[in-house]
């Protein structure tokens, strides 16, 4: 196999054959996480959630998106056509874009290396792929002419500029203590405690780095309690406002394929990845995103969104001091232990 | 009120209802200070016990064409034409309940007996007994015009169907038999006591 990958022409077959593999996995996951954010939701309000298609509602996703699928492509008489079309595959593209340096601990063998891209700067490129997705908004927003869609456009542009801060320097104190950007190398981060040696969940040492992140990150992938730009009820679903049929499916499937890439970002850089005991090492990967997800439904099932001037002054005013405290602090305790 | 002051509208006559004043009628301040970050926390806390309880919870759907919630024993739902136990049809083609009927949704002709075409006991029966049940309001005033209960109205309440003409129920419908319970229940206690309001057809016929 390895001979394989080193060919010129291998190498793309492989990558080729993986990439495609991966769209299906990620894409199969994100119908199963509608699944289950609707059975969970449901729970939490004492109501069985889906359970009419198929076994447990399994096949609900897949009887949605027919439908989706089959519903006329309507575009409004006064939108920016090409903006219009455009602004959705922007969405969906970038969330797609960010699996590729996202290992999911597949291999075993250290002899074989991780097929999609194993580079150096990997959280950087899943921070820059995830940041279009604001354009996605407000140029849907843009495109779309009405004033919902507007409002809801920017009230975007705002909160994931706001936030994306936070959410860049709730990172920092990690990649200082594992001086790397490359993920494989700060799942693989070692220490050696007294009789243990091995990786930790590094979430041991920067937990306010975690606090910051997952309310960065649930504002990033506009989730609920941080829906703003969405807000059906003031903004009449805001950016979505035109959107249907496909189109609509595009913006909806590239949310929750952030809603997973923000998940098991959180599980590479906090709570060390595919190592979990005995576990076999995707499965483990599995289990911590699935509980990160939970986390997110639960959140979703809880708190009421918040304000605009809520958002805007727990951004700037709360997280992002805390977030360079953060930095400083470590910083300083990494001198004083390495010296 | 403005305007009082100034002098400018003092022509017209002055608003019923006085305008408020800037604290006025509403509720009073929290006394003491905002609760601190900590306690803001805590709230939070508080919320996502509250639902990580429920989500643990039986759920208390019920399922609903499988199961079905009980129900009233005075509830009033589709109609029925009843019979006396000989298998004479009750209804003698006297058309009250077509007008009692608050909406007209009743349609009933009428045609002689004779002795021998004997349908109900009467002079006459119905001949066609028709109810559009897309207008039915289900107010049961026709159970209660109806001299000889010969209509009644049973429990069903699922009454969805493919097309609108399969919504006007004819006799032959209307005549089945009704369900056991509802029909006990009649016999024991009539709806209202009339001269033929028992099992069998009245005597001297």
């Amino acid at each position: 196999m390895n001979d394989l990958y080193n060919n010129a022409i291998g190498h793309w077959v492989i990558v080729t054959i993986a990439i495609t593999a991966l769209l299906f996995v990620v894409l199969t996951a994100t119908a199963y996480t509608v699944w289950f954010e609707r059975v969970a939701l449901g729970r939490i309000q004492r109501r069985p959630g889906p359970n009419r298609v198929g076994p447990y509602g399994l096949l609900q996703l897949a009887a949605d998106g027919i439908k989706l699928a089959f519903k006329e492509s309507f575009v409004p008489a006064t939108t920016d056509r090409i903006l219009y079309v455009l602004a959705p595959c922007i969405a969906v593209g970038a969330a797609f874009l960010a699996w590729a340096v996202i290992p999911i601990g597949l291999w075993d063998n250290p002899k074989v290396t991780y097929w999609i891209a194993d580079v150096n700067i990997g959280v950087l490129l899943v921070f820059a792929f995830s940041s279009l997705n604001v354009y996605a908004i407000v140029i849907g927003g843009y495109a779309s002419n009405n004033k919902y869609s507007l409002l809801g456009g920017l009230r975007a542009a705002a909160q994931l500029i706001s936030y994306e801060v936070a959410l860049g320097l709730s990172l920092v104190p990690t990649f200082m203590i594992v001086g790397s950007l490359r993920l494989r190398d700060i799942v693989d981060y070692t220490v050696t405690w007294g009789p243990y040696h091995g990786p930790i969940p590094l979430i041991l040492l920067t937990p306010i780095g975690f606090i910051i992140y997952i309310i960065a990150a649930v504002a990033e992938t506009n989730r609920a309690p941080f829906d703003l730009p969405e807000a059906e009820q003031e903004l009449i679903g805001g950016f979505l406002t035109e959107y249907s049929g496909l189109k609509f499916v595009m913006y909806y499937l590239a949310e929750y394929v952030n809603m997973i890439t923000v998940s098991a970002l959180a599980t590479l850089l906090f709570f060390g990845g595919w190592y979990l005991w005995f576990v076999p090492p995707f499965l483990a990967f599995l289990i911590k995103v699935v509980l990160l997800l939970f986390l997110y439904i639960w959140l979703r099932g809880t708190f009421p969104r918040l304000r605009y001037d809520m958002l805007m002054r727990l951004g700037w005013k709360v997280l992002l001091p805390l977030g360079i405290v953060n930095v400083i602090v470590t910083g300083i305790i990494l001198l004083a232990v390495q010296g | 009120m403005a305007g009082d002051e100034n002098g400018v509208n003092d022509d017209k006559p002055e608003h019923p209802t006085p305008l408020r004043g800037p604290d006025e009628g509403l509720p009073p301040k929290p006394e003491g200070k905002r609760p601190g970050v900590a306690a803001d926390i805590g709230a939070l806390a508080t919320g996502l016990k509250t639902t990580l309880r429920e989500f643990f919870s039986p759920v208390v759907t019920t399922m609903y064409p499988e199961e079905k919630t009980p129900r009233s024993e005075r509830y009033r739902g589709r109609h029925y034409l009843r019979r006396y136990e000989n298998g004479l049809e009750r209804c003698i083609g006297c058309e009250l309940c077509a007008a009692a009927c608050p909406v007209g949704c009743i349609l009933v002709i009428a045609a002689e007996n004779t002795d021998e075409n004997r349908v109900s006991p009467g002079e006459r029966y119905a001949k066609t007994y028709e109810i559009n049940m897309l207008r039915c309001i289900f107010c049961g005033y026709c159970e209660d015009a109806c001299p000889v209960q010969a209509i009644v109205l049973g429990p069903e309440y699922e009454l969805s169907d493919t097309s609108r003409e399969k919504f006007i129920y004819t006799k032959e419908k209307l005549l089945e038999p009704l369900p056991p319970d509802v029909e006990a229940r009649l016999k024991a206690a009539p709806p209202h006591p009339t001269a033929s309001s028992g099992t069998s057809p009245p005597a001297g016929k």
